[in-house]
């Protein structure tokens, strides 16, 4: 699953971050600010039109991002929990 | 012992780890603000001296993420740090600040300049929200891991920045070798936390939660931030009211008493009409500055604004821009000039130039007194439904036309298929805006707008002055004054490419001036209205006269062609230093000038076409 379809106020598990072009600077930019494998990530908030931009939370630092911007982070797929069916 | 060569010192840090107020804090109020030779990359640099005695000079760098430059701030920071930016000494020492509080990305950046092998402190600022966080750092064992001495400091707090400074009395100490070029700063950053930081309690940023849940909420978060704009428009129109009438008085008695001093004559006159009279109109609007300047800087410090950003992305990006842009045009409420210098931080360069290209659209601080001198002299004072006052909603209606037409204008600049600008913005933790921090950040901008006053604009009220007052009326001329001199003839000369607007030769007198500094077009219209009149407060004999000269359709007109009010000469000369490209400054002259030509044609022919 791509960050930019985590639901709000769910956590997960950054697996990699994929640059869309062999020089992609934001893909970098993301490793640089922390967006790395292992880490967890949040989304605490959703923009007030259509959700986009995202508002994450990353170890103490929040980060606003697009969603064109957090496509490029893919996340672990979790094992799925009892009370939770929308991870798909 | 204590050498004579000043110790060069850079400070370099992450955005947002409180590296500026640390700065003040150190340097107090001996700073000096420019610009790094050969970039507009604001260069701040302060001097102090150690407990021991020790001179040092201080180099405040922009904020970065990392050494792998994105932007021209970024670029600065790098070169200044690696010792190769032209024209800068390299730094006999770094101090690297981090946030006690934001470690984890904070180290990265300090390991980073650790790679560069140059002597180096770090220091663990905001160590005391960190302690109320829970959070329990080990600093010998920090201290140990990194290779390099570590202090503690609170940047907002006096007395905050002591152990830096005692810090400073010590020998540099040279870092370890560096880590192997393909190390994971990440593993290393991991390692190092589970060493040094213990976590006493569950700690979790209860008050970022807790206010973005309101702050960033699709619809709170719009409300508040509404209602933080409207305090702040309303602070800047009624709470500087008293002041501004003080600083008026003051003023005028000024006038009057050099008045009184000095024999009567041509001396006595350029001294009070030209010189008095010109610098009053102006600094009366010291308060209005200082305030929305104040609003805006306390906003920015307290971690508000990249939230705003934040709410307004998708607006800007309608418009074709990013959330980023949002800062920028704010500040240009205040002012275009510091507005253009803040779009340093927006990294695209497209995205950067419509920025600029629309930031003179805002309505800045200096066109209020055209505004509110029309207003009040055509307006009337009326309520509607009991609670709008209708001059407020003109207003409010004028500074609305100025941002509908910039994203208009933004709107035609999109190319189609562009790439989309990026945003990836921090949200930076929230704190209390350090009080003294704030007040050098005021005291620079108002320096700096005095220093306008000192220079431009008494120089063109004199030139003015001059231009209306010489050469004098022929023994027995029948017209007022004004008609034979210089002045009244240039605007005669001007008077058929305005007279479809509606303007008369009067005011085709003060665009001239204006030009230079719009708010100066009063007092141009004052010189050229009561030209040996013996009051300074000449704004105030004003709007009577010209609400009895005037038609509606003119005032309204000169309105609509203020809220474009093309060419602020100080507006123009930042674009070209921000861009160096005259291009720029053509396309903005130029675009800038079509719209206030095609509003103001527009509002005069409809309105005299509803007045009869």
């Amino acid at each position: 699953m791509r960050l930019s379809k985590l639901p709000l106020y769910e956590t997960a598990v950054i697996d990699r971050v994929t640059p869309l072009t062999s020089s992609d600077t934001i893909a970098r930019r993301l490793s640089e600010l922390g967006f790395v494998p292992g880490e967890p990530v949040r989304v605490v908030a959703l923009g007030p039109l259509g959700g986009d931009p995202m508002a994450v939370e990353i170890g103490f630092t929040r980060f606003a991002l697009r969603h064109s911007e957090a496509e490029r982070i893919i996340l672990r797929t979790p094992a799925p929990l009892p009370d939770q069916k929308h991870s798909a | 012992m204590t050498s004579d060569k000043p110790l060069q010192v850079a400070l370099a840090g992450n955005p947002n780890c409180g590296k500026t107020a640390l700065f003040n804090q150190l340097t107090g109020s001996r700073q000096k603000v420019a610009n790094y030779a050969g970039v507009t990359v604001e260069r701040k640099m302060g001097k102090l001296v150690t407990p021991a005695g020790r001179k040092v000079k201080i180099l405040d760098l922009p904020g970065t993420y990392s050494l792998s430059a994105a932007s021209p701030d970024e670029m600065v920071t790098r070169d200044v740090c690696r010792g190769v930016y032209r024209g800068e000494p390299a730094p006999d020492l770094l101090i690297s600040v981090v946030a006690a509080t934001n470690l984890r990305l904070h180290l990265r950046f300090m390991l980073e300049l650790r790679q560069l092998g140059r002597p180096m402190i770090v220091v663990l600022n905001m160590i005391d929200a960190a302690g109320k966080q829970g959070l329990h750092i080990d600093l010998k064992r920090l201290e140990k891991e990194l290779g390099l001495p570590v202090v503690t400091a609170v940047g907002i707090k006096r007395g905050g920045a002591d152990n830096v400074l005692r810090a400073l009395d010590s020998p540099p100490v040279a870092p370890p070798p560096p880590l192997p070029d393909d190390t994971d700063l990440h593993e290393e950053i991991r390692r190092i936390m589970a060493l040094c930081v213990s976590v006493h309690e569950d700690r979790k940023q209860q008050l970022e939660e807790k206010l973005d849940r309101w702050v960033l909420h699709p619809v709170w978060g719009m409300c508040i931030l509404f209602v933080l704009l409207f305090i702040m428009f309303q602070a800047v129109f009624s709470w500087a009211q008293p002041v501004m009438d003080l600083l008026d008085s003051i003023m005028k008695q000024v006038a009057d008493l050099t008045r009184a001093v000095l024999p009567a004559g041509q001396i006595s006159n350029l001294l009070t009409d030209g010189i008095i009279a010109g610098a009053g109109t102006v600094i009366v609007f010291l308060p209005q500055i200082l305030i929305l300047f104040l609003w805006i800087l306390a906003l920015e410090e307290s971690g508000y604004l990249p939230r705003a950003a934040f709410m307004l992305d998708k607006i800007m990006a309608a418009a074709g821009l990013s959330g980023r842009s949002f800062i920028p045009l704010l500040s240009s409420f205040a002012c275009a000039v510091p507005g253009i210098m803040a779009t340093r931080t927006i990294q695209s360069p497209r995205d950067r130039m419509v920025t600029i290209l629309i930031a003179p659209l805002m309505t800045c601080s200096a066109r209020l007194p055209v505004y509110t001198l029309l207003i009040s002299a055509f307006v009337p004072s009326r309520h509607i439904l009991k609670i709008f006052n209708l001059q407020g909603l003109v207003l409010f209606l004028l500074y609305g036309a100025g941002i509908l037409s910039a994203l208009l204008v933004s709107r035609l600049f999109k190319r189609s298929g562009a790439n989309e600008p990026p945003l990836l913005m921090e949200l930076p933790n929230y704190r209390l805006p350090g009080l003294q921090s704030l007040a050098i950040e005021l005291w620079q901008r108002a320096r700096i707008f005095l220093s306008r006053v000192g220079s431009i604009i008494v120089t063109l009220s004199v030139i003015m002055w001059a231009l209306s007052s010489f050469p004098a009326p022929p023994p027995g001329g029948t017209l007022p004054a004004i008609d034979y001199s210089l002045a009244g003839r240039i605007g005669h000369f001007l008077l058929p490419l305005f007279a479809p607007l509606g303007f008369n030769w009067q005011i085709c007198v003060a665009l001239i001036p204006g030009l230079a500094a719009r708010e100066v077009a009063i007092s141009a219209l004052a010189t050229v209205y009561s030209v040996g009149s013996s009051e300074a407060d000449a704004a105030a004999q004003l709007a009577p006269l010209l609400s009895s000269q005037w038609s509606v359709a003119t005032a309204l007109s000169l309105l609509a062609w203020y809220v474009y009010a093309p060419q602020c000469f100080s507006t123009l000369a930042v674009i070209k230093r921000e861009t160096r490209s005259w291009r720029m400054v053509c396309i903005t002259a130029g675009y800038l000038f079509g719209m206030a030509y095609a509003a103001s044609l527009l509002t005069y022919h409809i309105t005299r076409f509803f007045s009869g």
